[in-house]
């Protein structure tokens, strides 16, 4: 591992960079486009779904599969609290939140036990088995799926702000909020537990730590985080169904990771923002070359998993440590 | 009673072929110390295989060995070319356990979007060979078909042949050395690394198979978004599990009780939650008997 | 005959051997002794090929046998007896023994191998279908010798054949080696933490001290040599 050189970079700093980002947020948002908007949106739910697994697999060092369920259950969650319960639109994100964390926590204590490949079928069976339930019980909506109303701007915005202007705006503060509670958590001692743990469990048990709470820990507060992302995906969408939660969604979220670099946060926007370009790249590419539909639908695909492995051999810490290293040796 | 009977015969039937694939994954597993994701898509490529030869051929008995063939060579050609310099760079760096888990899955994903590409909407046909209409049996046909005879009887010699391979041959005896002791293995001479390549080999047929009999049995066509191969994937790796995933006893033990409970679900439940009833069964059996029926205690962490 | 030039290996950032040089003649019994860390181990694992060098060279009978992989130096005759865990515990008795000569073409030498193997430790016939984890500590190290005679070794190299040995068994082992050693010309690097012992079958000896060379000659010479006594025999 060679020397990363760290600049002395403080709170305050950080926090004046959150606050930068906010503002180049809102410059972008109107300047750009409705589907733009509307991009800007799900990358900022990728940014948070990625960094919930960052936390996850990176710090705390268990790998899921299945954080697409996680989203599911965030998503619906805060559809159905604003169908029944007729609550405003952010404490059906809180309870959003809540749900999945409880779930998390559940989901947690069973794989406190696990590791490695026994983990990894598990969550994936979690992707596989739990969208589907809602075909089962019809107040989940089965297949159609049941709305959720993010809302319109208020009046005093103006005529001309649009409502998925207003989808970026909520996703994007949100996952701006999110992600500076969650540096914090991770610098703090819980992200140095999670990372002794992840080391070294025996030593870390040594020196006190309590393992299984540990990680059953980071598991209810990255399913609380994925909860958030669902919800916000929900907020996007304007509606949850299974289709829209996949095997390949927790794939993607993965892949995301992977391409951040799982073991810092600070790639997250790589990921996120890989996510969403590449679809978008790979259509104009299969335009130009080849204009056949059936690689236009299939690059995409194929980009995202050849990206997975070159990452996994190139530069298996995520392409910034790689640059780090690179750069100071 | 009747009812009873036909759903205890679709699930080991099922259940078999889960079994399969759990040999497939576990035979991976002891090797190479790797779940490889990407057997689902192998099980996928092969299946093609044995459609396409199917085809030229009109013969299923041709078709199905010819896949196997396929299966093991994809598989073989994987382990060399893909794993073995993945594990190296994981070693060299230090990197995360699951990384290599994770590239299988990127591989899938390649294997999917070519194979998406190559037969588009085409799909493969399957058909069963032998009649799947019941016998009947005191005037009410039961679930027992010459086909589904056929797909137990192959998976009871596949079974039964691995068994021969592995307790009495020389290779059995090297397989089974060199995935519980690597490095004593290598010290008594054993070529470690082409070994590997064989468990993959063999692996990759078992894959084949479970695949073929998986479509013949149900949808008698394969598809590249068959949902049918992630769910072969995913349950043959909770079969794996629930069995511990050390043993291929293990690996058919728990593919059939997958499979039986499954069915029973499936009657007398519903179809939706067959998938987060195999969640459930997973986590109950890493929670009350974390090294699964057949394992052994303390071998649970990878 | 073995030799061994400026042998030099490192792990990491260790310094595990500096440029060790010797020589074993062919048939010869030569122990190595040394405190723990001393670099025994990494010394025998870089002959057998599961480590690699940095620098130097080692040459078993003009072939370079450095740089390769292990199973290829067995069937160049090089057996190497790991420390501690040389016998595979799910295998039977039986099966070890296989083990050793699978790589091995002629079926009628390889049963002749098994029948001297079982002359020489008679209580591994009387066990051969058990599992190898039903043996007691002196039981599994007769075993791993018995393998790797099984391997048709001309230079055996074994690790601390006596770790965790009653006394009494140590002496069967030693004893054993020994007559292997004579009755099968072999070549023997023997590593030990038991110097005296070693010492005594022994033809020449080696002292390594944190990665190098701190005395040589022959055995005798050596056991009676008061500063390798104080400071190696414990008196």
């Amino acid at each position: 591992m060679g020397v990363v050189h760290k600049r002395h970079v403080t709170n305050k700093h950080r926090f004046i960079g959150f606050v930068l980002i906010g503002l180049l947020v809102y410059i972008l948002s109107n300047t750009v486009d409705e589907w733009k908007s509307f991009q800007g949106a799900t990358i900022a739910v990728y940014v948070v779904a990625i960094a919930s697994i960052i936390l996850l697999t990176g710090y705390s060092g268990q790998i899921s599969l299945g954080h697409g369920a996680l989203l599911a259950i965030g998503a619906y969650t805060a559809a159905l609290t604003q169908i029944y319960l007729h609550l405003p639109v952010w404490i059906c994100f809180v309870a959003a939140v809540l749900v999945t964390s409880l779930f998390g926590a559940l989901l947690g204590s069973a794989a406190a036990r696990l590791s490695g490949p026994y983990l990894a079928g598990t969550t994936l069976a979690l992707a596989v088995g739990l969208p589907s339930i809602a075909n089962q019980f019809s107040f989940l909506g089965g297949e159609q799926g049941i709305s959720f109303d993010a809302g319109w701007p208020p009046l005093s915005f103006g005529e001309a702000f649009t409502q998925y202007k207003w989808f970026f705006w909520i996703t994007s503060l949100a996952a701006l909020i999110m992600m500076w509670w969650i540096q914090n958590l991770l610098r703090s001692r819980y992200g140095r537990t999670w990372r002794a743990v992840k080391t070294n469990e025996v030593a870390a048990e040594l020196a006190g730590i309590h393992l299984a709470r540990s990680k059953v820990l980071a598991f209810t507060v990255s399913a609380g985080i994925a909860g958030m992302a669902g919800a916000l995906l929900a907020a996007t969408i304007n509606n949850v169904s299974p289709s829209a939660f996949p095997l390949a969604l927790s794939f993607s979220l993965a892949t995301g990771a992977v391409l951040s670099g799982v073991n810092t946060l600070g790639g997250v926007m790589i990921g996120a923002v890989a996510l969403v370009a590449i679809p978008e790249i790979a259509s104009l590419v299969a335009d130009r070359w080849s204009g056949s539909e059936s690689v236009a639908s299939l690059l995409p695909d194929f980009i995202v998993s050849a990206l997975l492995i070159l990452t996994v051999f190139l530069a298996p810490k995520g392409p910034i440590e790689k640059f780090w290293s690179r750069h100071v040796k | 009673m009747f009812e009873l009977i036909n759903t205890l015969l679709i699930g080991i039937t099922a259940g078999s072929i889960y079994s399969l694939m759990a040999i497939s994954i576990v035979l991976v597993w002891r090797s190479t110390r790797v779940v490889n994701f990407a057997a689902g898509g192998l099980a996928l490529a092969s299946s093609f295989v044995g459609a396409a030869i199917l085809e030229k051929t009109g013969s299923f008995w041709i078709a199905l060995p010819l896949a196997m063939v396929a299966g093991a060579i994809f598989s073989a050609f994987i382990e060399y070319f893909f794993l073995r310099p993945l594990l190296k760079r994981s070693g060299d760096q230090g990197a995360e356990i699951f990384l290599p888990i994770i590239a299988t899955l990127g591989l899938l994903g390649i294997i999917k979007t070519i194979l998406n590409y190559i037969y588009g909407d085409r799909i493969g046909a399957l058909p069963p060979p032998l009649p799947d209409k019941g016998f009947v049996v005191s005037g009410e046909s039961i679930a027992l078909s010459p086909m589904r005879l056929l797909i137990l009887g192959i998976v009871l010699l596949l079974m039964i042949s691995l068994t021969l391979i592995f307790q009495r041959t020389n290779l059995g005896l090297s397989l089974r050395a060199s995935s519980f002791a690597p490095e004593i293995s290598r010290l008594a001479g054993i070529r470690v690394d082409f070994i590997r390549t064989v468990g993959w080999a063999i692996s990759g047929a078992a894959g084949a198979t479970a695949g073929i009999l998986q479509t013949t049995n149900g949808s008698g066509s394969v598809s590249p978004e068959s949902f049918e191969f992630s769910l072969l994937l995913v349950f043959g790796f909770v079969a794996a599990v629930i069995g511990g995933i050390e043993s291929l006893v293990g690996a058919v033990l728990g593919g059939l009780t997958l499979g039986i409970i499954l069915a029973i679900i499936l009657m007398y439940v519903g179809g939706s939650l067959v998938f987060i009833a195999a969640f459930l069964i997973l986590i109950l059996v890493l929670l009350l008997r974390p090294q699964g029926i057949i394992g052994a205690k303390g071998g649970r962490r990878a | 005959m073995l030799r061994i030039d400026n042998l030099t290996v490192d792990h990491g950032a260790i310094r595990a051997l500096h440029g060790v040089s010797f020589n074993v003649e062919k048939g010869q019994l030569a122990a190595v002794i040394g405190a723990n860390g001393a670099g025994k181990t990494t010394l025998l694992r870089t002959l057998s090929g599961l480590n690699k060098a940095s620098e130097g060279q080692a040459h078993w009978n003009d072939h370079n046998i450095l740089h390769s992989k292990p199973e290829k130096l067995v069937r160049h005759g090089i057996t190497h007896v790991c420390e501690g865990k040389s016998v595979i515990p799910e295998l039977t008795v039986s099966e070890n023994l296989e083990l050793g000569s699978l790589w091995r073409r002629n079926r009628s030498e390889s049963a002749q191998s098994k029948r001297e193997v079982l002359e020489l430790f008679p209580r591994l016939g009387e066990r051969l279908s058990q599992r190898a984890d039903s043996l007691s500590g002196g039981e599994r190290q007769m075993l791993a010798l018995g393998r790797s005679i099984m391997s048709k070794p001309e230079l055996l190299l074994l690790d601390e054949p006596s770790l965790g040995l009653a006394p009494l068994v140590i002496e069967q082992i030693f004893q054993a080696i020994r007559d292997l050693t004579t009755a099968k010309g072999l070549t023997v690097i023997l590593v030990e933490q038991n110097a005296m012992g070693a010492l005594k079958i022994a033809d020449v000896g080696i002292v390594l001290n944190l990665g190098s060379i701190a005395a040589s000659g022959s055995a005798a010479a050596l056991k009676d040599d008061p500063a390798v006594r104080a400071a190696y025999l414990g008196f």
